[in-house]
C-alpha cells in the first residue's frame, strides 16, 4: 500500500482537481447563461455567434482546446504579460478557461433543449396576464427550464470533474497528475492508480448525489406546466 | 378445455381477481364483460400467464398452466392471443409478421409456410397487404392481421382482450367479422369485449364481471333480455346508453 | 499557417507513413473505428445482461459500468498503459493499449444508450412475441434489439465523433495519432504554436463536422426509406 507521504501528495492533487473543477464550472455556467441571453436576443449575427462557438467546441477535443490556450493564445498577449502569466500558475488558469469554454457550450446546449422543452402555452399565459417579455422569461420560463435541466446539466458537472485530468497534459499538477509522478517513483502501479481511481469515484458519486439532492428539491411535482 | 378453478390474484394490497372459477368447453365462444376496472382483462391474461396468479389453479387442454415443470413456450403455441393494442412488429412486413412464430418456432422454411400465411391472410381479407409495413396500415388492418399472425400456429384456442376497443368506430366492424367468422368455424374463443352486437351474434355464453367476481353467467339471450344481478343491470343500462 | 499546411501536412495526414507506422489524422481514424467496432459487441452484451432477469448478472454488469464511468478516460488510459504490461508480462504498444482504454470506456457509455433504447420499446412487443410461444432469447434477438438498435443509432453516431475526440488523449502516451503529430510539428517550428494549434483545431473541427452532418443525412435518409417501405 501507499504511505501516508504518498497519500498525502495524491490527497493535494485531489485538491487542486477540486479547485480546478469548481473554478470552471462557474465560469462554464455564467458563460452559458451569457450565451443563451444572446441567442434570446434574435439578431441574426448574435445566434450566428453562439451557433459557432457551440459546433467550434462540440467538435475539438478538450485536449487539443487545452493545448491551444497554453501554447497557442499567448502568443497573442504582448511579451511582458505573458511573461507575467507563465511565472504566475499561468496552467491552471489556462486550463480553467479551456475547460471552462468547453463546458459552456454543452451547458448552452442543455439550456437551450430544456428551454424548448416548456410548452408555448406558459408563454401565451404570462403575456395574457399582461407581464412583460422579460418579466416572462425571467420569472415562467427560465426558472422552469433551469429545473428541467438539472439531471443533464448534473451530468456535464460530472463530465467536467472527470476533464480536469486533461490538464495534466500541461503541467496542471492535479490527481492524475500527481498519480503518474508516484507511479513513476515508486513502480507501485496498483496502489497508486487504484487509489486514485477510488477518489475519483468517491468524487463522482459525491457529485452525483448532491445532484440528485438538487434536482429532487427543484423538481417540478406532476410535470412542466403541460395541462 | 380450458378451467379456471378458484383462481385469485392480488396487486400488491388489491385482491383484482377473487375465487374465480369459470370452464370452457371445446368449440364454445365465451364473452366477459363487466366495467372497467373489474378484473376481465387481467383474468384473460392469467390464462397465458402473461400475469401470474397468487392462488387457485387454470388448466389448459388438461395442462396446469402454473406446474413447476410446465413448459410455458410450448403451453403458449397452442393459444393465441390478440391484444388491445395488436402490437405487431413494425419492424417486418405483414408478411413477416405472419411467418414470424411458424418459421422461428416450427423452424419451417419461409417457402413451406408462405402458402399458409398467405391464406390466412386472405382469411382475414388482407392479401394484397402482404409487403406492406404496420405503420402503413389502419387500425382495423393491423388488429387483423395481428389476429392472422395469432392464427399462424394453428392454436385450437384464441383469446381476445378487448380487441376492437383502441379502433376508430368505422373499423370495428371489419375485425367483429373475422371473428365472427372464426365463431362459425368452431374455435374455441373467449372475448373480453365491449361489442354486445358481437356476443349476442355468436356467443355461447355471456360472463359478467365485476370487482374480480364472476358475478353471472348465462346464454346471451338471457343476458340482454333480463340480467339477474342489479350490478350486471345497471352495467346494461350504462352500455346501451352509449349506444 | 497556410505555409505550414503545405509544409507538414504529410505528417499531419498520415504520419511518418511510408518511412515509419501509420500516424496523423489516418491514425486517428484507425483507433476510431476500431474502438467502435470493438466496443460495440461489448456494449450490447452489457446492456442485455443489465436488463436480464438474472440479478447477480446484472448488478454486476452495472457495477461495471458505474465504475467505469466514474473514471476520467485518462486514468483508463494510464491503468491499461502501466497496468497491463505488469499483469501479462508483455508490452504493450500505445496503439492497443489506447484501442483498449477506448473500448473500455465507450462500451460502458454505448450500453447505457443501448439500455435505454431496450426499455423503451413498449412491452407489448415482448408480450406479444412470448404469447406466441417464442422464447426469451429468440425474442430479444427477431423482436426488441432490431428496433432498439435502430433507435438507438443516432445515438451511436455521436458516439463516433466522441471517440475520434477521444483519441486525441493518445498524446499523453506518445501515440502517434493527429494531436501528437501536430505537438511535433509544433517542435520543429517552435515560433509559430497559435498557427500550430490553430491548424489542429480547424483540422478537427472539420472532420468532426462534417462526419456529424454526413451521419445525420444518412441516418434521416434510413429512417425516410423505412418509413415509406
Amino acid at each position: 500500500m501507499l504511505d501516508a507521504a504518498q497519500l498525502h501528495q495524491l490527497w493535494q492533487g485531489m485538491v487542486t482537481t477540486i479547485q480546478l473543477f469548481l473554478v470552471a464550472w462557474t465560469m462554464a455556467f455564467t458563460i452559458a447563461i451569457l450565451l443563451t441571453v444572446i441567442r434570446a436576443t434574435n439578431v441574426r449575427v448574435a445566434r450566428w455567434f453562439v451557433d459557432i462557438y457551440v459546433e467550434y467546441h462540440r467538435n475539438v477535443p478538450l485536449l487539443v482546446q487545452v493545448l491551444f490556450w497554453y501554447f497557442g493564445m499567448p502568443e497573442l498577449l504582448p511579451e511582458g504579460f505573458r511573461t507575467w502569466l507563465y511565472q504566475h500558475n499561468a496552467e491552471l488558469s489556462l486550463a480553467a478557461i479551456a475547460l471552462a469554454l468547453g463546458s459552456a457550450a454543452y451547458i448552452a446546449e442543455d439550456i437551450r433543449s430544456g428551454l424548448r422543452a416548456i410548452p408555448t402555452t406558459q408563454f401565451e399565459a404570462t403575456r395574457a396576464l399582461g407581464a412583460s417579455y422579460i418579466q416572462c422569461m425571467r420569472h415562467i420560463i427560465v426558472p422552469q427550464a433551469l429545473r428541467i435541466s438539472i439531471p443533464p446539466l448534473v451530468g456535464r458537472a460530472l463530465l467536467l470533474f472527470k476533464n480536469t485530468s486533461v490538464a495534466m497534459a500541461i503541467g496542471v499538477v492535479e490527481l492524475t497528475y500527481q498519480a503518474r509522478e508516484i507511479e513513476n517513483e515508486t513502480y507501485r502501479t496498483f496502489a497508486t492508480f487504484g487509489a486514485a481511481t477510488l477518489m475519483y469515484i468517491a468524487g463522482s458519486f459525491l457529485l452525483l448525489f448532491v445532484g440528485s439532492r438538487i434536482a429532487a428539491r427543484y423538481r417540478i411535482a406532476g410535470g412542466s406546466g403541460r395541462a | 378445455m380450458i378451467k379456471l378453478d378458484k383462481v385469485n390474484k392480488w396487486y400488491g394490497p388489491h385482491h383484482v381477481l377473487r375465487d374465480v372459477d369459470l370452464t370452457i368447453a371445446q368449440g364454445e365462444v365465451v364473452v366477459v364483460c363487466g366495467p372497467s376496472g373489474s378484473g376481465k382483462s387481467t383474468l384473460i391474461r392469467t390464462i397465458n400467464r402473461l400475469e401470474p396468479i397468487e392462488k387457485g389453479a387454470i388448466t389448459v387442454n388438461g395442462q396446469d398452466v402454473y406446474a413447476k415443470n410446465v413448459n410455458l413456450n410450448t403451453l403458449r403455441q397452442g393459444i393465441g392471443f390478440v391484444f388491445q393494442s395488436f402490437n405487431l412488429f413494425p419492424h417486418m412486413t405483414v408478411l413477416d409478421n405472419v411467418l414470424f412464430a411458424p418459421t422461428t418456432i416450427q423452424k419451417r422454411s419461409r417457402k413451406e409456410a408462405t402458402g399458409e400465411a398467405m391464406q390466412l391472410l386472405e382469411r382475414v381479407g388482407l392479401a394484397e397487404k402482404v409487403g406492406a409495413y404496420p405503420g402503413n396500415l389502419s387500425g382495423g388492418q393491423q388488429q387483423r392481421v395481428a389476429i392472422a399472425r395469432a392464427l399462424a400456429l394453428k392454436p385450437p384456442i384464441m383469446l381476445f382482450d378487448e380487441p376492437t376497443s383502441a379502433l376508430d368506430p368505422e373499423m370495428v366492424g371489419e375485425v367483429l367479422q373475422v371473428m365472427k367468422s372464426l365463431a362459425r368455424d368452431g374455435m374455441t374463443m373467449v372475448c373480453v369485449t365491449h361489442e354486445m352486437g358481437f356476443a349476442r351474434d355468436v356467443s355461447d355464453r355471456v360472463v359478467f364481471m365485476d370487482a374480480g367476481e364472476i358475478l353471472e353467467e348465462t346464454t346471451p339471450e338471457q343476458f340482454f333480455t333480463a340480467p339477474a344481478h342489479p350490478r350486471a343491470q345497471r352495467f346494461l343500462a350504462d352500455i346501451l346508453h352509449k349506444a | 499557417m497556410l505555409e505550414i499546411l503545405h509544409d507538414f501536412w504529410p505528417t499531419l495526414l498520415v504520419g511518418q507513413y511510408p518511412n515509419g507506422p501509420l500516424g496523423g489524422l489516418a491514425l486517428t481514424l484507425i483507433l476510431a473505428i476500431c474502438g467502435l467496432a470493438l466496443s460495440l459487441p461489448l456494449a450490447l452484451l452489457l446492456a442485455l445482461a443489465r436488463v436480464s432477469s438474472i440479478r447477480p448478472l446484472a448488478l454486476f454488469a452495472s457495477g461495471l459500468v458505474q465504475i467505469v464511468r466514474s473514471m476520467p478516460l485518462l486514468m483508463l488510459i494510464f491503468w491499461a498503459y502501466f497496468a497491463v504490461p505488469k499483469l501479462t508480462g508483455y508490452s504493450v504498444s500505445g496503439f492497443t493499449t489506447l484501442v483498449c482504454a477506448l473500448v473500455i470506456y465507450e462500451s460502458a457509455y454505448l450500453s447505457e444508450v443501448i439500455r435505454s433504447g431496450i426499455e423503451a420499446i413498449p412491452k407489448g412487443q415482448i408480450e406479444a412475441s412470448r404469447s406466441l410461444g417464442v422464447g426469451y432469447w429468440t425474442t430479444m434477438r427477431r423482436v426488441v434489439l432490431p428496433q432498439a438498435m435502430l433507435n438507438v443509432l443516432p445515438s451511436m453516431t455521436s458516439q463516433f465523433i466522441s471517440t475520434i475526440k477521444e483519441t486525441s488523449l493518445g498524446y499523453v502516451i506518445s501515440v502517434n495519432e493527429l494531436t501528437f503529430a501536430a505537438n511535433q510539428v509544433n517542435n520543429l517550428v517552435l515560433t509559430k504554436p497559435l498557427q500550430v494549434f490553430g491548424i489542429l483545431a480547424i483540422i478537427y473541427f472539420v472532420v468532426c463536422f462534417t462526419l456529424s452532418r454526413g451521419l445525420y443525412w444518412l441516418d434521416f435518409r434510413v429512417r425516410r426509406a423505412r418509413a415509406m417501405a
